[in-house]
């Protein structure tokens, strides 16, 4: 999920010393909808961030709300760990409606 | 626009030596590549491949903010109010355009300072197109629908691209882009129906001046194209130059029936054998010259970038001047 440069050059390093911080933004499509991230921008800080979040992301009403997170702030899975952390939940099927063979009399259940 | 940047690069020697860890990990990725999977900003992936990406993202995110000047051009010379503020609005979605492609460019690693300075230099090149003038405000409405259109057929391949971040920056700029044809369409039909006779030629001569420079957008033939069997491989670019300029011109001469101009190409004719229009010989001689420099306008529009950079220098460092005393400020209270 986090945008953050994979491995940064030493200029790209050198730059971020002089760039706006890196921001990470969320909208939320309508009432009753998840925040969902949508993309990042550059901004002084987070006041900035909101602002410039609203014309870039939303500039055809596609948010009612939004979130900005310094995008250093987020800590994300290793994705070189995807199948050992994720896989262990392959064989369980038992914890899906599906499993269950139920009469048919109830089985809208 | 905006693939032009995996035609003109020069072409690179690949590493021949590998260590026996990076090519397991290129085998893996060659093989997510050919499951169709997407490829992630935190994956492993060839360092030839994420180049290429840098290369082709932030040159495309160049020509999104480029793009601007020709239009921003005619904002205060638009004939209506309504006019304005769709051009304006349309300026602004190329801006946002830019934006989203940067971003997309630097989770491979590079900086936004980094790219900016790339094009600032000359070393990144934009899109061809916007090397050219826009002499009347048909030009606009010509941008619109030939510019923009070619875009659009040059970008919703890249929807798909392996890269994931470039693809998702894609979905959201195609969708956007579509209002941006139909804009400038619609200008120029106004024009066509209600305009007077200098209102139609201007139509007229618009179109003549920017049919070939679009074609010239979708790059050099396949044969010349030093990076496309590459680039292909690795699900970047999906469909070749030749076939999108082909796909682009059979729907453009059926659109310039309707608005009622003449495509500037004696030798455009339906060709029903092949199901496709023919079409005359394109000067690549202009391209290569355009690309290299020596375009009507290329002086003009990077030496308006760098000012807008070198003027907008202390607007940044307050900002940042500005949000370190409010934070400092909030550590103490």
């Amino acid at each position: 999920m986090s945008q953050a440069p994979a491995s940064p050059s030493p200029q790209a390093l050198e730059a971020a010393a002089r760039e706006w911080p890196l921001w990470e933004v969320f909208v939320r499509p309508k009432a009753g909808l998840d925040h969902k991230h949508c993309g990042s921008l550059h901004a002084a800080d987070a006041a900035m961030a909101v602002q410039l979040a609203r014309e870039v992301y939303t500039r055809r009403q596609e948010g009612s709300s939004i979130w900005v997170v310094p995008s250093s702030q987020i800590t994300a899975s290793d994705p070189g760990d995807k199948d050992m952390y994720f896989d262990p939940m392959e064989d369980k099927v038992y914890r899906h409606p599906t499993f269950y063979q139920l009469p048919e009399a109830v089985d809208h259940m | 626009m905006y693939t032009q940047a995996m035609d003109i690069a020069p072409k690179e020697e690949r590493k021949v030596v590998r260590s026996l860890q990076e090519a397991e990990l290129e085998r893996r990725f060659d093989e997510k590549i050919d499951a169709g999977d997407f490829i992630e900003a935190k994956d492993w992936m060839p360092e030839h491949y994420r180049k290429t990406l840098v290369r082709q993202i932030s040159q495309h995110a160049h020509s999104e903010i480029v793009g601007m000047l020709p239009e921003g051009n005619w904002v205060t010379r638009a004939p209506t109010l309504k006019r304005k503020t769709i051009l304006l609005a349309k300026i602004q979605d190329e801006a946002g355009h830019g934006l989203y492609l940067y971003s997309a460019a630097e989770t491979l690693g590079t900086s936004r300072d980094e790219m900016l300075a790339a094009l600032h230099s000359g070393k990144a090149k934009y899109s061809s197109i916007f090397n050219y003038p826009t002499l009347t405000w048909a030009d606009v409405g010509v941008i619109g629908w030939l510019v923009d259109g070619a875009a659009i057929m040059n970008q919703v391949p890249l929807t798909r691209c392996s890269y994931a971040p470039y693809a998702r920056a894609m979905v959201r700029v195609c969708r956007e882009e579509s209002f941006h044809q139909r804009q400038g369409f619609d200008a120029l039909n106004v024009m066509m129906r209600e305009g007077t006779p200098e209102q139609r030629a201007m139509v007229q001569d618009a179109t003549n001046r920017w049919w070939w420079p679009s074609l010239m957008m979708f790059g050099p033939p396949d044969g010349e194209s030093v990076h496309g069997a590459q680039s292909a491989r690795w699900g970047i670019k999906r469909i070749s130059n030749d076939d999108l300029r082909q796909k682009f011109i059979d729907a453009t001469a059926e659109q310039a029936k309707v608005l009622g101009v003449t495509l500037p190409d004696p030798e455009l004719k339906w060709n029903e054998t092949r199901g496709h229009y023919d079409f005359g010989p394109i000067d690549w001689s202009e391209f290569w010259r355009v690309v290299g420099g020596d375009g009507p306008c290329n002086k003009e529009r990077l030496g308006a970038r760098v000012k807008a950079w070198d003027d907008g220098a202390w607007v940044r460092e307050a900002a940042l001047a500005h949000a370190r005393k409010q934070a400092t400020r909030q550590q103490a209270a």
